[in-house]
């Protein structure tokens, strides 16, 4: 059989064996929810205190209940599958990247034939083919490009992010549409967060109820800052293969520009190959061993290795979370859980609490506590060392003779370099004073977080 | 595009390496019964490279199409590598015609199958020493039973491992590249960079002199070893100290750097089994190779084991870290050479070829000594047996009767409901109310069978009968993953598997191991 009639023949046969499973005229054949139906029309001892057994749950489920997933990666792939076989139709999947190569060992709603593509529309296709009935909605998105009007018309969201600032932001969004009535939180205001992370053979997964229960920043400690290696070390002591490769790629790569202007690309061979070889000669003039083109990858792309296990462990859970609360038919993780499966297999579930003063949920203006002559350039290390701020690049504002006044922001150039000699200043100098509050926007955060300055003596 | 094509059969998982992903390529796991877990776990095998699979299910799914078959296909689609097969047979039916058809493989995995089937297969399994994984999704319920009779682990790579640095026993090779020091003559510039190890070592030597050669012992002792350490900061003309981070680096690691080497007990059990002490023709490359060691620590080790020769990175010029990094590479290299003649001179004694055993091999054991696991699993015969049930297991779990031990237990009775009614509880809505006083009598009876006094709580019995025998995919994609990482861990000899049922309740999202 050539190889060009392989993949239709296969193709088709798929179709058919999906086909075979539908029953004329309708998606739902003879006892094809029943593993469902046991949970939402039957009574039990440790079901929500709220639950009613009743036939009309299956169809909220299947017909009215919308969730919303993010990130189609490892973690998202297995939680639309999840989701979809659990009853749930009105998906929608956010994910800003494309397909690559090194995503097939885990990724599994993606073919070799994909590569390039958006990764949440191949996702949304795939379970829109094979699963009848289920109405995937991709978006090649970043989370930041929505606002609140799309946010607020989902029951539940569940995320499968790679990263701590996207998760601090939709933490940050949902937190936005609370509404509160005299000082009470209107529960119907209240959108439920399924978190999920992994990290080689570690995982966790937790429950939010933003203004109820911990949020992310809440525990911001639980994430240590990621630490990068001293720039001293890389320019002119290295002693790890990874300093040699961190040298060609931030101070070689810049300097001798070997593809012209392109920046490094990771995803591109030739970009590693040129990095992988400069590295060889960097590390050879030291004496160090252990640069491979694998750890060269690895290092370029901040890799963290990634295995489907535990992705599939850490987004069931999660999935199951989902289809809890939706459901009322038990009650919901309350509201951690920790897995590791390097030494047999440990989990470890408990209720984080939540931080009385926590930056994003807790309501309470934020203290700065600065003598007058401390200088701009020291709050702003604050704003960004502190382990329960860890901010990335803080913009501070101020009102100054009831004018907006901006003291610096980053990430507009002429902004940056107008600002930037306030950083030498100090409070005083700047015509702050005791009680002044700072208005202070970052990546973490879709809203400015609020800060009062309190002058030490 | 050519390059991206021959790279994608190297994508292999930098967690086990590429020695790793060899034993995955080379593996033929067998599943039986493909169910949802069942797909889940082989599509957790078959997406990391897993080189070959065979699906036993003689179900059929809706219409013509064999539930084997079906999935085989689908999976196949998940990697072009690896070579899907299916028996449209019931594991019963080879049972009772081709039981040796099982030894072909390197791992047997069986889901959702009745009680007296995983016996049975669980006899030829043990008897053929092949590693049997059972698993069983049972409404929000997961199970897990390992069953290997030995299994080996060189590379656990354990989350956090303590340093082998020697300090307190300085090898003579340390001792004469730490005399290539002199902290007190050094320019400003080497004394900041020097390595926090020689800083340590260096006063050590001073204490030990001063204090009739007895390290630091207590947290008093070692608070004054910090501050002798302290005081050697260098300062600048107005007595201000310098910013020394090794020194700094150094006082942080004063605790740990002044552990006592010693060989971890859980070695020192494994030279005193019986397959260390007994080394014979049918001895295992581990056992060879751990008697070497245990040679080793008997003669040139002098009570210790071979040097692993790695240490951390630290803040020091890169001359002076790779310096110190090769003073401990070669001692590991000549320490793996002494194993290396015990290991030649075992295989002589047994007439066996020096080959059999590669060097890469010993040194790979060497590197790892400290961190060396043996796994082994009772018999599913053994768990079952009446004689040979782990009561004292069940009950001081049971003192705590929401213990998930008790998951356990009404799983067993869920099989005595299905071996007397020839249907499992509660699976049409109508059976549930009445199922709920049989399912308590099977479980009733299994307790009885053992001697066993637990309290179960009816709210248990009653949720089970709830759960109706179904397999909800959240709770089969958590096992999924469960079962094929450890599957992987059997088939790689790396990271240590369970020991030996794992429970899942996924109504609290908690787990626990239990030894039965």
């Amino acid at each position: 059989m050539a190889d060009a009639e392989l993949p239709e023949k296969k193709r088709r046969r798929i179709e058919d064996l999906t086909e075979k499973m539908a029953v004329d005229g309708g998606y739902d054949w003879d006892g094809r929810w029943n593993h469902v139906r046991k949970f939402l029309e039957r009574p039990g001892p440790f079901a929500h205190p709220d639950f009613e057994p009743c036939t009309e749950s299956l169809q909220f489920l299947l017909e009215m209940c919308k969730i919303l997933v993010i990130g189609a990666g490892g973690l998202g792939c297995e939680l639309l599958k999840n989701l979809a076989l659990s009853g749930f139709r009105l998906i929608h999947v956010v994910d800003m990247d494309t397909i690559d190569i090194s995503n097939l060992n885990r990724q599994f709603l993606f073919r070799p034939k994909d590569v390039g593509r958006p990764k949440a529309e191949v996702a949304a296709d795939f379970i829109n083919n094979r699963i009848p009935g289920c109405k995937v909605v991709p978006h090649y998105k970043k989370i930041q490009d929505f606002d609140e009007s799309f946010y607020r018309q989902f029951h539940i969201i569940v995320c499968g992010l790679d990263s701590i600032i996207a998760r601090r932001w939709m933490n940050g969004m949902l937190i936005s549409l609370l509404s509160y009535e005299d000082g009470v939180l209107d529960p119907s205001s209240i959108i439920p967060l399924i978190d999920g992370g992994t990290e080689g053979f570690k995982g966790n997964s937790r429950v939010i109820l933003p203004g109820m229960t911990a949020c992310i920043d809440c525990t911001l400690e639980l994430y240590p800052p990621q630490i990068n290696f001293p720039m001293c070390t890389i320019a002119s002591m290295p002693r790890l293969p990874e300093h040699c490769i961190e040298y060609a790629r931030i101070l070689l790569w810049p300097k001798e520009k070997p593809f012209g202007e392109t920046s490094l690309d990771g995803d591109n061979p030739e970009h590693i190959q040129w990095v992988f070889k400069k590295s060889i000669e960097r590390a050879a003039e030291f004496h160090i061993t252990g640069v491979t083109y694998r750890l060269t990858q690895g290092v370029v792309k901040r890799i963290i290795p990634a295995v489907a296990s535990t992705n599939a462990v850490i987004a069931a859970a999660c999935s199951l979370e989902v289809f809890k609360i939706a459901s009322s038919a038990y009650i919901p993780l309350n509201n951690y859980l920790v897995f590791n499966d390097v030494d047999g297999l440990y989990t470890y579930t408990f209720e984080a609490e939540r931080k009385e003063n926590c930056s994003a949920c807790s309501q309470v203006p934020q203290n700065l506590q600065f003598p007058p002559s401390a200088k701009l350039q020291e709050v702003l290390e604050y704003l960004m060392e502190n382990a329960s701020l860890q901010m990335k690049s803080p913009a501070i504002t101020t009102t100054l003779e009831g004018k907006n006044k901006t003291l610096y922001l980053q990430s507009v150039k002429s902004i940056e370099e107008r600002t930037k000699p306030n950083l030498c200043k100090t409070l005083t100098e700047l015509g702050l004073s005791d009680g002044q509050e700072l208005a202070v926007a970052d990546v973490t955060t879709p809203q400015t977080v609020l800060f009062k300055l309190n002058f030490t003596t | 595009m050519l390059f991206m094509v021959t790279y994608m059969p190297t994508l292999c998982c930098r967690l086990w390496g590429d020695h790793g992903q060899d034993t995955l390529e080379n593996a033929h796991v067998c599943l039986i019964n493909a169910t949802a877990t069942g797909t889940e776990i082989l599509k957790n095998l078959v997406l990391p490279g897993i080189g070959a699979f065979t699906i036993v299910d003689g179900h059929t799914v809706t219409g013509e199409d064999n539930r084997a078959q079906a999935a085989t296909e689908l999976l196949q689609e998940l990697n072009s590598h690896v070579s899907g097969n299916f028996v449209e047979e019931s594991p019963e039916k080879l049972l009772d015609n081709n039981p040796d058809f099982f030894h072909r493989f390197t791992i047997v995995i069986a889901v959702q199958l009745p009680e007296s089937t995983s016996l049975r297969l669980g006899s030829v399994l043990w008897s053929a020493s092949i590693p049997f994984l059972v698993c069983k999704t049972y409404g929000l319920i997961g199970y897990m039973r390992l069953v290997v009779q030995e299994h080996t682990v060189i590379e656990s790579h354990p989350d956090s491992a303590l340093e082998d640095l020697r300090l307190d026993k300085p090898f003579a090779e340390f001792k004469n590249h730490l005399q290539s020091f002199d902290l007190e003559s050094m320019n400003k510039k080497d004394h900041s960079h020097t390595p926090w190890i020689i800083i340590i070592a260096k006063y050590l030597e001073k204490w030990l002199s001063e204090h009739n050669y007895k390290p630091p012992q207590n947290y008093k002792e070692k608070e004054a070893f910090r501050q002798l350490i302290r005081d050697g900061i260098r300062k600048n003309e107005n007595g201000v100290p310098e910013d020394e981070e090794n020194f700094e680096e150094a006082i942080k690691n004063v605790n740990t750097a002044l552990n006592q080497t010693k060989i971890p007990s859980a070695v020192e059990e494994l030279f005193n089994s019986e397959q260390c002490n007994n080394i014979n023709s049918e001895s295992s490359s581990f056992w060879v190779m751990l008697r070497a060691v245990k040679d080793f620590v008997h003669s040139e080790g002098n009570r210790d084991l071979p040097v692993r020769g790695t240490i951390p990175d630290m803040i020091a010029d890169s001359q002076k870290f790779i310096n110190l990094q090769n003073v401990y590479r070669t001692k590991a290299m000549q320490d793996a050479a002494a194993v290396s003649t015990h290991v030649q001179r075992l295989l002589q004694s047994l007439g066996k070829p020096p080959d059999v055993i590669p060097d890469n091999d010993i040194k790979l054991f060497c590197k790892n000594a400290s961190f060396l696991r043996v796994v082994r699993c009772r018999s599913l015969a053994e768990e079952y047996g009446v004689d040979s049930v782990n009561k004292d297991e069940i009950t001081s779990c049971m003192d705590n009767p929401d213990s998930e031990m008790v998951f356990y237990l009404i799983l067993r009775g869920v099989e005595r409901f299905y071996q007397q009614h020839s249907r499992y509880p509660g699976v049409y809505n109508y059976q549930v109310e009445d199922d709920i006083s049989k399912l308590k009598l099977c479980v009733n009876s299994v307790m009885q069978e053992y001697n066993l006094n637990v309290n179960i709580k009816d709210d248990y019995v009653h949720e089970f009968c709830r759960f109706g025998a179904s397999e909800p995919h959240t709770v089969a994609a958590f096992i999924g993953g469960s079962a094929a990482q450890e599957a992987i861990k059997i088939i790689s000899h790396q990271f240590v598997p369970f020991n030996n049922t794992f429970i899942y309740n996924a109504m609290l999202q908690t787990s626990a191991t239990l030894q039965l």
